[in-house]
């Protein structure tokens, strides 16, 4: 698979990256960090111990980067067979709601420019007959819950879109993987207490990676989270309001 | 709450980030994977945290033909062996769990069962890229701030922050260990069967029963091995092993001379024929017990501690059968003690390694825990010898001035390069008595 990938540079994305190029996938790095990402490609390319791994910044707050950060990997990669995309933004409810400018900037990263970005990569893999478009959502964006109102909701909205591009677009080839992780203990949640049923990163990836070959359109990783929001849709709403998860 | 391998807890918290230099920056101390026994990895007293470096994991370059790896100090060796295994390179020291970071077994100027030829990480180490104290990063290396470099090897951490790595690899003919073992009858034959084989053997190591007795004390099992040819080894690369994890503590009191006895009989008697040998997988020669994830809870809520210590062969094996004469008397329960030959003492001026012989023993928590661990002290004082810092919890800052004639000088480096005394752990002050 030649694989363009946005957010390899650390926690999820990371572990997945590596998981692809030790198997032999070829890959091309967006993020929004030059040195970052030479550090990050220079490592996925001794894991890898073959073929080089190139880079171009892309930043969700930046649109205009979108288009030539594509162009540029399926330059280096003689075009591009699977589009992933791990990077977003977390913050708390409470820093949210203190920092207005902040729930803005979190709902453009990881909604309007997300879907913009993949956007982007859907016509360019669609002109090329299909491929595979892997995001990651999250499990807040199951159900409207009072920690992640905010957060939840941006992921809430990403869900939707990333369901409606499968169906608009599967018999067209283009198969959109929508992953949901639970708690992942990544530096992103390193602030938090780890509830239980943690996910480990890696352990994350083998679960997405197997999912994005079969083309499944949902997975949710640790893969008990589709068991506990299964249980948590279920809940009654006079139930949600008074519990604190 | 933070605790090490040993699992006796103190008040803290790791922060984690894959920025390892954005982490660390303004901290007392870093952090690996926690494999050090007692205190080394937990912050002082009156502070609550610690830098984690187990994100900070990627590797930065290889060169096949040089051998060098350069790598952040988060990375693991669990993770070297897995990628360069299987391209015939190997760590030149592998220690006795695989979960441990390059920052860690720098820091510990690790050892393995080849010091005896290869001696510690140290001398293989080629350089480092640290956060100081003051903030500055700098690197060093025996050209530059050598002074520095020297008194990290070995240092605990507590001469700055380690960000990278530069590590020389081995070449090896196959990722497979061609091994043999040998039951010893006494310890007499014991030594000298280490002693002849290390002139022969990049790999030795001797497991012994320390609550035989008469007769019989020091028996047990000696271990050799090489990395074996192509022509001997499978040709596949060895697959990773299957692991049983211990998911709940068990009581306290499973662990009792009783069921030590027990186990070292029967590991003793394991092989029923005197010798034994064929092709092994390298992480069950090198990482026996990597096997069982969370095996350190079997010794129960209070914990425990090993006491790693080397002893000069001065007088030939006095010292040793001293040693386990008191552990006897003292009725330490434990189950096997290691027994490795050390080779000459590195560069690191705080590293554990002397010529001698080193004994490690696992000894659960008990109420009379201190004063055993003072009478170990004192009768490895008086052999001329030293304990292993990555391991203890228990000793006291007297006894290890009276074991560490190098301390002083390691100590001179150390305010050099963090005069204000920012850099400290739980270690430190119980047996460094620095003060904050
Ligand atoms: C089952 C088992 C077997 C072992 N076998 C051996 C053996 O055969 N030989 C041997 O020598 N040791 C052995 N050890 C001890 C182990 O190798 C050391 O304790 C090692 O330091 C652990 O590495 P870590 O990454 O877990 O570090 P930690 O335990 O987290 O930290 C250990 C020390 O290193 C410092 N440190 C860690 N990272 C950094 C960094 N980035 N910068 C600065 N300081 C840092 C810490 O401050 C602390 O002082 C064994 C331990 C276990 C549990
Ligand atoms: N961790 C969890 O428990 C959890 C749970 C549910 C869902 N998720 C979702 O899963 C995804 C991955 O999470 P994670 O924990 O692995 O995250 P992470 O460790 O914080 O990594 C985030 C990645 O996204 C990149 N990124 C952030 N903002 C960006 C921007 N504006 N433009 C381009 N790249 C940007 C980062 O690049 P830099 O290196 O440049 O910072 C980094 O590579 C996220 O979408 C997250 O919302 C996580």
């Amino acid at each position: 698979m030649k694989v363009a990938f946005l957010g390899a540079t650390r926690g999820m994305g990371r572990a997945l990256a590596r998981r692809m190029a030790e198997r032999g996938d070829a890959l091309f790095l967006l993020g929004r960090q030059a040195e970052e990402l030479e550090r990050s490609a220079r490592d996925l390319e001794v894991r890898a111990g073959q073929g080089e791994v190139g880079t171009a910044l892309c930043d969700l707050e930046q649109p205009e980067t979108f288009g030539p950060a594509l162009t540029a990997a399926e330059g280096a990669l003689g075009g591009v067979d699977a589009v992933v995309v791990t990077a977003g933004m977390f913050a708390s409810q409470e820093e949210l709601e203190a920092e207005p400018a902040r729930a803005l900037r979190l709902l453009e990263i990881n909604f309007s420019r997300t879907v913009a970005f993949c956007e982007e990569a859907r016509r360019r893999l669609l002109r090329r007959g299909g491929g595979r478009l892997c995001v990651f959502s999250s499990v807040a964006g199951d159900r409207g819950r009072k920690p992640v109102a905010i957060y939840g909701a941006s992921k809430a909205g990403l869900s939707r879109y990333l369901e409606a591009l499968d169906h608009r677009f599967r018999d067209q080839g283009l198969i959109t993987v929508c992953v949901k992780p639970g708690f992942v203990k990544t530096s992103m949640t390193a602030g938090l207490d780890p509830p239980p049923f943690a996910g480990e990163p890696d352990a994350v990836a083998k679960t997405v990676l197997r999912a994005i070959d079969r083309g499944r359109p949902v997975v949710y990783a640790p893969p008990i989270w589709r068991w506990i929001m299964l249980v948590i849709r279920l809940m009654p709403r006079f139930v949600m309001r008074r519990v604190g998860f | 709450m933070l605790s090490g391998w040993g699992r006796l807890p103190l008040p803290g918290r790791q922060v984690l980030g894959e920025d390892l230099e954005r982490v660390a920056r303004g901290m007392p101390l870093t952090r690996g994977l926690g494999r050090s026994y007692g205190d080394s990895a937990l912050p002082p007293p009156g502070e609550a945290r610690v830098a984690g470096s187990r994100l900070a994991d990627r590797i930065l370059s290889f060169d096949p033909d040089s051998c060098v790896l350069r790598a952040e100090a988060g990375f693991s060796l669990g993770e070297l062996n897995r990628i360069f295994w299987p391209r015939r390179f190997s760590s030149p020291v592998l220690t006795g769990t695989q979960h441990v970071t390059l920052g860690g077994m720098v820091a510990a100027d690790v050892h393995g069962k080849n010091h005896h030829r290869d001696g510690t990480i140290g001398s293989h180490v080629r350089r480092l890229k640290m956060l100081l104290a003051d903030g500055r990063v700098v690197e060093c290396s025996r050209e530059s701030h050598q002074d520095l470099f020297l008194a990290t090897l070995g240092g605990m951490g507590l001469t700055g922050h380690i960000l990278e790595v530069e590590l020389v690899l081995q070449r090896i003919p196959s990722p497979w260990i061609w091994s043999e073992a040998e039951r010893m009858g006494g310890l007499d034959r014991f030594l000298a069967g280490l002693e002849q084989s290390a002139a022969e053997w990049p790999f030795t190591v001797g497991w012994v029963d320390c609550l035989a007795t008469g007769r019989h004390r020091g028996r047990g099992l000696l271990i050799r091995g090489r990395w074996a040819e192509p022509s001997e080894a499978p040709s596949e690369p060895p697959a990773p092993r299957k692991r049983l994890v211990i998911p709940v503590e068990l009581p306290s009191w499973v662990l009792n001379r009783l069921s030590a006895r027990t186990f070292n009989l029967l590991y003793y008697r394991k092989q029923l024929r005197r010798r034994t040998s064929g092709i092994a997988h390298p992480e069950s020669f090198f990482h026996p017990l990597d096997v069982l994830i969370g095996w350190n809870k079997i010794y129960g809520p209070r914990g425990f501690t090993q006491y790693a210590c080397v002893i000069p062969e001065t007088d030939g094996t006095a010292g040793v059968r001293r040693f386990l004469g008191l552990l006897t008397s003292l009725g330490v329960a434990s189950f096997l003690c290691v027994l490795k030959d050390f080779g000459g003492e590195g560069e690191g001026m705080l590293s554990f390694p002397k010529p001698g012989m080193s004994l490690s023993l696992d000894i659960p928590v008990r109420g009379n825990i201190r004063e055993m661990i003072a009478r170990l002290d004192d009768c490895v004082i008086d052999c001329g010898g030293r304990i292993y810092l990555a391991k203890d919890a228990f000793t006291s800052a007297e006894s290890f001035r009276a074991m560490e004639p190098r301390l002083k000088a390691w100590q001179e480096v150390r305010r050099r390069w963090d005069p204000d005394g920012r850099l400290a752990s739980a270690q430190s002050i119980r047996l460094l008595e620095d003060r904050r």
